[in-house]
């Protein structure tokens, strides 16, 4: 068996990626479309700390970018949550088909 | 082949297969779970890679404070199997085609770049006291906008979720 490596972690975080860019375009329920994009910062966050320890370990800017990622995740939840509720409370559905005011 | 390298591949596995659940499961509720452990494996790959504040961070921030927030508004909204909004056929078929050809795109690039392994052998770069000196050094003017981002998240969340205008 191979040792595990950068290269690995990589093919894992590009996995991750692009199983949350499929659920992001499949799905229609808003909830699981801003799964999907948590699934995709998480898997930007890996590639930031494989790198930051493979490349450059002596320093720590790769956690710090990581960190912030998870802040900036975390404040992006609040506002969608806030807006999927008001949306449901106008709506009676969070289906993205159903909120289609502004396109006409 | 030592415990290492066990672990590697266990929590590779079970973050591929529990995002894949993540994506196909029909019911929320469900979908949410899996991505805990989605955020379980990822945090143990942290562990792996000398991230030992990250760990705790990611499990703490997004495991405990995203995902309660998300199956509170799932609870909330009632939501399950029968209310799962139907899906078109051919976006299945776009999303397959969409996501496959990025993703062969993205192999295949780094397939072809020879990556050097020069891995250290000291393990305590990413503990809690070296991370504190360079956040409050050179990082205190990014955490200082955070704040600031976090307040004008808050503002915003209680503004647009009140009922009635």
């Amino acid at each position: 068996m191979m040792q595990p490596g950068l290269y690995h972690l990589l093919f894992i975080s590009a996995a991750l990626f692009f199983i949350g860019v499929y659920g992001f375009l499949t799905r229609r329920n808003l909830i699981t479309m801003l799964m999907s994009v948590e699934l995709i910062l998480n898997s930007v966050n890996l590639n930031f700390i494989a790198f930051n320890k493979y490349v450059w370990p002596q320093r720590l800017d790769g956690v710090f970018f990581t960190v912030f990622v998870i802040a900036i995740a975390a404040a992006e939840a609040a506002v969608a949550i806030a807006i999927i509720i008001n949306l449901y409370r106008s709506h009676q559905s969070i289906d993205v088909e159903n909120a289609e005011e502004l396109k006409y | 082949m030592n415990v290492t390298e066990i672990l590697f591949w266990i929590l590779s596995a079970l973050a591929i297969a529990s995002a894949l659940m993540v994506v196909l499961s029909k019911n929320p509720v469900h979908s949410v779970l899996w991505l805990i452990m989605v955020f379980f494996a990822i945090s143990g790959h942290y562990i792996l890679l000398n991230a030992q504040f990250l760990f705790i961070v990611n499990l703490i921030v997004y495991a405990g404070a995203i995902m309660v927030l998300f199956l509170f508004v799932i609870m909330l909204m009632n939501l399950n199997t029968d209310t799962e909004p139907q899906k078109n056929k051919w976006l299945k078929v776009a999303g397959v085609v969409a996501g496959g050809c990025l993703m062969l795109v993205f192999v295949a690039a780094l397939k072809s770049s020879g990556t050097q392994q020069v891995q250290m052998g000291e393990g305590n770069i990413g503990l809690i006291e070296n991370l504190g000196k360079a956040l409050f050094n050179e990082y205190v003017l990014p955490f200082e906008i955070s704040s600031v981002l976090f307040l004008s998240a808050m503002v915003g969340a209680v503004v647009i979720g009140k009922k009635g205008d």
